[in-house]
């Protein structure tokens, strides 16, 4: 089970990489998001998938599954949403003063 | 912590309070308040004066960082007295001139000089009595930064910059080198107490760093004092105020690298490459030095190549001396000594001769506001004691009789002709080229001073050229040059004075071990040695420094003799222009000013240097790893990574806004399904209202964002961007399976075994991954709220703030 999102880890991975090298701004936003979807998934991964019930004490279960890596991944999802929502309207707010989203045509500025 | 201790650390104690005096007490010259530490320090440092009977070290050490052998030594023998006799007295000599020359005024930032002064001062006594060498380091690094500062001092000058950053750049560089020679030093004895190490010289001596290590000390020592090639930075540290240069470059700072020299002549003296090395360089400065000080026109131009040439006599006659370390003390040998004996009494006389001449010069240049000898002339009735002040010092600098330098020289004389007797280190081949070299630089200096002489107190005077009406200096002014004119005539005529309270016991400190027990040297200097070849020398000195002259007119035209700059410095400049355009140009490749490059930087990099750390180490391993057993994974799971991957994998083809937006939300909804399979169920929650609302949001962003375009790329580029992403998402797979792989081996308990069995009895909550998040972590939770109130400021900032124009956004 491991093995396999491992290996979508490593799709998701290559192709936020792929889109955050490209120059669009609105691609390496979604890039960005799909970086941080495989950095959460990697880490429950390799805590250890299946072992144990939910980590609700409640459940009188035998074991239960890690709890630290999912608090982990808690603040990495409410921070990577943070930071995504604010690459977002700084795109934006880009694109409306230079009227171009290509980074190509944002590089350098008038004083150099 | 001694006295002495307290009186290295006094300079830097005052320095504090100099502002205070110059903002309290501003009618009254800050300097009359500075005055008053050196001239304590010296008259306290007299007691120290050998009266009868050899002088006895003095060492007491305070623990700096013991651990590492850092112990703040003050080491006090002959050769530390002399120096910090120098830098007291001179000091307090030219704090008093400075209250004269610096007027003032209401815009001069006095306090900023005497800071600086008293900085060095306090550094300088620091080089000489630490025994050290990491203090040495320190405090010979503190010299660089205090005498760059006072070049600088008058900072608006563009000369005055290029100056200091120059003198900062060339002793600086020598600062590291000989950083790195102690280290050496270090690994051999394993001390950095100079004591420690001296003592075992006999040992360290064929050591295969022995040689590295002398080497790169005296690379430090020579940037230092100005050696040929390192000496173009002195010409143009002239920049600093007048008696800046009599105290720093002229009477202490460019000697600490023959202190330095002189300090660890015990442990490399007596090996040939030291003999040769200091000799050579020293008299190639000396030479070079008296050569280029003939061709200037501005007269402090003129001492500071007078300086350097003085600086190589010195050098060399250290170098020349350290073959009386190769004898023993059964072979005791004053005919090799002679030359360390020159050393010491002409370091004293050229700090008396040379800093009267730099005040001298001060003093013209206040009184007359120029120092170009094209526009001085006939000063001699007009100024008549900076006139006679200036006919001491210039007689004694010539080597003329019956002045202080008249004596050294004869000795350095007698040093080098002593030397081409010497049976070792193949001196008879090439030995007769030191009394050679010797008088043809004393020629040349006997010309300069002829010509600073003439050019500036004879013939005819020109008050047109000058800014100001000439007139004979304040008294104040002159005191300082007239003592060090006095002390000229008094050593000149009563050399014995120094001989066994300074030379003697600086002598013990350099050659130590040509003494028996309770031995001491004999140092007796007489003017009249009979005719001896010393006094032909002279002699042919004078006659041919007079014909050089004389026939001066006739080279006056030639380009060797307009061109007054060092030809070296071209060296310097284009090496610093290609340093700084080289930086460019990798700043220029490097800082495209493109997003997507500096990913690929970071990228690339992340790659190679994590790729390279786990195969470095050894660190991957996947013998534990279990094969891919597809029976545990459920229809279900199937079906949900299968359509993550292949939403994943469309996403870079997609050229539509819109259908980007969805795939974006259809990945992150079968995250949290994943999420949901995982068993964390909270992650799944928040996870479900995260990507609502951030669909939500990109649908918004969407309505004002422009289309995506079909991007066109060269396959070059697409190529490149492909390796990186594929390299980046095949480590990041390759090193999870390693762990992956090794979690099922390490056999480590989790920690998180604790906050099951601690969730309810610590903090009575139930669900183990909301009390860690506002329990255990509380405090990383509130930051995250804390990151999270700052994304929300700077959403609302961007939208609703209103560029004016001419914002760089």
């Amino acid at each position: 089970m491991e093995i396999l999102m491992i290996i979508t880890v490593g799709v998701l991975v290559s192709v936020a990489t792929y889109m955050i090298l490209t120059k669009s701004l609105l691609r390496v936003v979604l890039g960005i998001m799909l970086l941080s979807h495989g950095a959460h998934l990697l880490l429950l991964t390799l805590s250890g998938l299946g072992e144990g019930a939910p980590p609700l004490l409640g459940e009188q279960a035998e074991a239960y599954s890690d709890p630290l890596p999912q608090a982990l991944i808690l603040t990495a999802i409410v921070i990577s949403f943070g930071v995504t929502a604010f690459l977002l309207v700084l795109a934006y707010r880009t694109y409306k003063e230079h009227k171009t989203d290509d980074l190509d045509e944002l590089r350098g500025s008038a004083d150099e | 912590m001694s006295t002495l201790h307290y009186l290295v650390l006094a300079p830097f104690i005052m320095a504090i309070f100099v502002p205070f005096f110059y903002k309290w007490f501003r009618n009254i010259h800050t300097g009359w308040f500075v005055l008053i530490l050196p001239t304590v320090l010296f008259v306290y440092l007299l007691q120290y004066l050998p009266v009868g009977g050899p002088m006895e070290p003095l060492q007491l050490t305070v623990p700096w960082v013991p651990s590492l052998g850092i112990n703040f030594t003050v080491y006090l023998d002959g050769l530390s007295l002399l120096f910090a006799l120098l830098i007291t007295g001179i000091g307090a000599l030219v704090v008093l001139y400075s209250i004269y020359y610096i007027a003032n005024k209401k815009d001069e930032p006095l306090n900023n000089f005497y800071v600086y002064l008293l900085m060095f001062m306090g550094a300088m006594l620091g080089v000489v009595l630490s025994d050290n060498l990491i203090v040495i380091y320190v405090f010979w690094e503190l010299t660089s930064l205090a005498s760059s500062l006072l070049i600088a001092y008058w900072f608006h000058k563009e000369k005055s910059r290029y100056g200091a950053q120059k003198s900062m750049f060339i002793t600086v560089t020598g600062g590291f080198s000989m950083l790195a020679g102690f280290s050496l030093l270090y690994v051999m004895t394993n001390t950095f107490s100079i004591q420690e190490i001296i003592a075992q010289a006999g040992t360290i001596i064929n050591d295969p760093l022995f040689i590295p290590a002398m080497l790169l000390i005296l690379l430090g020592a020579f940037t230092k004092s100005a050696q040929f090639p390192f000496h173009i930075w002195l010409p143009d540290a002239m920049e600093a105020p007048t008696p800046v240069s009599a105290y720093l470059h002229s009477a202490t700072m460019v000697k600490a690298g023959i202190y330095l020299v002189a300090r660890l002549t015990p442990v490399f003296g007596g090996t040939a490459q030291w003999f040769w090395l200091l000799t050579i360089f020293g008299l190639v400065t000396l030479v070079w030095g008296s050569v280029s000080a003939i061709r200037q026109k501005d007269l402090k131009a003129i001492l500071a190549f007078s300086t350097i040439s003085q600086l190589g006599l010195i050098m060399s006659l250290l170098g020349l001396g350290s073959a009386a370390v190769h004898y023993d003390v059964a072979e005791v040998d004053m005919l090799y000594a002679t030359a360390v004996m020159a050393a010491v009494f002409h370091l004293v006389n050229h700090a008396t001769f040379k800093g009267s001449l730099f005040m001298v010069v001060g003093i013209v240049d206040h009184e007359t506001g120029t120092r170009d000898i094209r526009n001085l002339g006939g000063l001699m009735t007009i100024m008549p004691i900076t006139f006679t002040i200036s006919l001491i010092g210039l007689a004694s600098m010539a080597g003329l009789p019956p002045f202080n330098g008249f004596l050294s020289k004869e000795m350095f004389f007698t040093g080098t002709l002593n030397a081409t007797t010497l049976d070792i280190f193949n001196v008879s081949t090439w030995g007769f080229l030191f009394p050679v070299l010797a008088w043809v630089a004393s020629v040349f200096t006997f010309a300069y001073c002829m010509i600073m002489f003439f050019r500036t107190f004879t013939g005819k005077y020109q008050p047109e050229k000058l800014k100001k009406e000439a007139h004979e200096a304040p008294v104040g002014m002159l005191i300082s040059p007239i003592v060090l004119a006095s002390l000229v005539v008094i050593f000149g005529l009563f050399p014995n004075l120094l001989g066994y309270t300074i030379i003697e016991p600086a002598m013990q400190s350099i050659l130590p071990n040509l003494l028996g027990e309770g031995d001491r040297f004999y140092v007796n200097i007489y003017h009249w040695h009979g005719l001896n070849p010393e006094l032909f020398m002279t002699i042919g000195v004078v006659l041919f420094g007079m014909l050089v002259v004389l026939n001066l007119k006739r080279w006056q035209e030639t380009t060797f003799f307009l061109k007054e700059r060092d030809p070296l410095n071209r060296v310097y400049d284009s090496g610093l222009d290609g340093l700084i355009t080289g930086s460019q140009r990798v700043t220029n490749f490097q800082m495209t000013g493109l997003l997507r490059d500096y990913f690929a930087f970071m990228m690339v990099f992340m790659i190679f240097l994590v790729g390279w750390t786990f195969i470095q180490f050894d660190a991957l391993s996947f013998e534990s790893l279990a094969m891919f057993d597809a029976g545990e994974v459920t229809p279900f799971l199937w079906i949900i990574t299968l359509v993550l991957i292949a939403a994943t994998v469309t996403m870079p083809f997609i050229q539509q806004r819109i259908t980007g937006i969805i795939v974006v939300g259809v990945i992150g909804f079968l995250i949290a399904l994943l999420f949901v399979v995982f068993r964390a169920p909270d992650l799944a929650l928040t996870q479900l209202l995260v990507e609502t609302v951030m669909v939500v949001l990109l649908l918004l962003a969407f309505y004002h964002l422009p289309e995506l375009r079909k991007e066109k790329f060269t396959p070059r580029f697409r190529f490149t961007n492909l390796v990186i992403s594929v390299g980046m998402g095949l480590m990041v797979t390759i090193i999870a399976f390693s762990v992956h792989a090794l979690r099922q081996t390490s056999g480590f308990d989790p920690i998180s075994d604790f906050f099951v069995e601690a969730s309810v009895p610590l903090a009575g909550g139930y669900n183990m991954v909301n009390v860690i998040l506002v329990d255990f972590r509380g405090l990383d939770t509130l930051l995250e709220v804390l990151v999270l109130a700052i994304a929300a400021l700077g959403v609302v900032t961007l939208i609703k703030h209103k560029f004016k124009g001419g914002e760089d956004v």
